[in-house]
């Protein structure tokens, strides 16, 4: 009985800690320095997109620049350098956009304020492209000690991370492979592991708070290479009744194909449509449910601002309740994403191999 | 009436886009409800074939949400590049 009081005392102690958080965010403003106003939008925008260097609060660390062009070859720095918006070796760095800028001049700004030059290539190591690094640093730890066991223990039972894995990589292969795919599967498995893993790893890696913030797989190159990817190895493994599927499709009234070939547009349509589409879902899932989640984090600085102290505290309860419950449907979103990319390759890899028994 | 005015005008504020990304929730809601709602019921009709039917609600409920968040996509760049 004194343990189930304490254990509730406990909980009750840290919702109400958590909650004068909100006390610290209203101290800046109460002081009447010169603070800018929370600007949420921006804060938000700041912290979905890319970004050259690692905010772990209080502590920037600077991710290597890496810059190429034809004029001035390639050039490696920090990124402290460039991150007070100072010229530095001839280039400029706004809103995360690196410009060419003349020795000393000023640079050509547009009437919206923005700046108007060319750009060089920018190949930098930014805060997406470190949480790459990291997906592809513990994907490989995880399979290749998986690997290992396997190889170490013929015919045991599976031990260690090996016993972690086994069930997630039987689940791809008699869930998604053998059912959308069918005798072929053992060809596409490699790929389809690959990127569930890969997918759901970067989603969790997004969702972690405090380290910085990286939005692997809600930046849109990163959901439209794996798209692309998928969407090449149908081109590649497509046989032809696929492709006479697409071009010329059978068992459709003759004049639906030759003047106007309506039934090829239709189809190409559809053809285009699946990568576009598995693009457009993961990054969009991603990036909205961190923008929910940063959204309540801010309404407690917007209520600050509005309300004063007491306006933070009351919302910041509430505040909190949400972006628990939105972190729990995040979690349940990072599987589900992985598991609804992985399963739409299978789908279309499985169309382009199937074969056909023709009826004649 | 004011107030209907009032709300009117912000919603419509960035070419639409907060009455746009509204529809689309209400797309999304109207779809999934309705998927989620018939697979519950042949769930109580066959029992048997529980896991099946939830893999298929899964994947239906993707699918549509797709077609949803594209639609919020399209009005969140409305709203960024104005």
């Amino acid at each position: 009985m004194i343990i189930k009081n304490i254990q509730t005392a406990f909980f009750v102690l840290i919702a109400l800690l958590t909650t004068t958080f909100s006390a610290f965010a209203g101290h800046g403003s109460e002081n009447g320095e010169e603070k800018e106003a929370f600007n949420a939008g921006e804060m938000i925008m700041h912290h979905v997109m890319d970004n050259h260097e690692i905010h772990i609060g209080p502590l920037h660390i600077p991710l290597p620049i890496i810059l190429y062009s034809s004029e001035k070859g390639l050039d490696v720095f920090s990124s402290s350098n460039l991150s007070h918006g100072e010229p530095y070796l001839g280039y400029i760095m706004e809103h995360e956009k690196i410009y060419f800028v003349e020795e000393g001049g000023d640079v050509v700004r547009d009437e919206k304020g923005h700046i108007n030059a060319a750009k060089p290539f920018d190949f930098s190591i930014t805060k997406t492209v470190f949480g790459l690094f990291i997906t592809i640093g513990l994907m490989l730890f995880l399979f290749i000690t998986a690997a290992k066991g396997y190889k170490k223990r013929e015919m045991q039972a599976p031990k260690g991370v090996q016993a972690v894995m086994e069930p997630l990589i039987i689940f791809v292969r008699d869930e998604i492979a053998k059912p959308s795919i069918g005798k072929k599967y053992e060809k596409f498995l490699p790929y389809l592991l690959t990127i569930f893993f890969f997918i759901w790893i970067g989603n969790m890696l997004g969702l972690i708070p405090f380290i910085g913030g990286f939005n692997v797989t809600g930046n849109i190159a990163v959901a439209l290479v794996m798209a692309l990817f998928s969407f090449g190895i149908t081109i590649a493994k497509g046989n032809k009744d696929y492709w006479m599927h697409i071009l010329w499709t059978p068992g459709v009234p003759w004049w639906l194909k030759f003047p106007i070939p309506l039934m090829f547009f239709i189809e190409f349509l559809g053809f285009i449509s699946k990568p576009v589409v598995l693009t457009l879902r993961l990054f969009a899932n991603i990036t909205a449910g961190h923008i929910i989640i940063l959204s309540f984090v801010s309404l407690i600085f917007i209520f600050n601002n509005l309300f004063g102290a007491g306006g933070g505290y009351g919302v910041s309860i509430l505040s909190v309740a949400f972006s628990i419950f939105m972190f729990a449907i995040e979690l349940l979103v990072a599987f589900l994403q992985a598991y609804v990319f992985t399963l739409l390759s299978a789908l279309y890899f499985g169309s382009a191999v199937e074969e056909h028994d023709h009826a004649h | 009436m004011e107030l209907l005015t009032i709300l009117l005008d912000m919603a419509n504020a960035y070419g639409g886009a907060g009455i746009g990304a509204g529809l689309a929730a209400v797309g999304a809601g109207i779809g999934i409800g309705r998927i989620g709602g018939s697979a519950l019921e042949s769930m109580a009709r066959q029992p048997e074939s529980l896991g099946d039917i939830r893999t298929n609600m899964i994947v239906a409920a993707a699918l549509v949400e797709g077609a949803a968040f594209f639609g919020i996509i399209v009005c969140l760049l409305v709203v960024l590049l104005k």
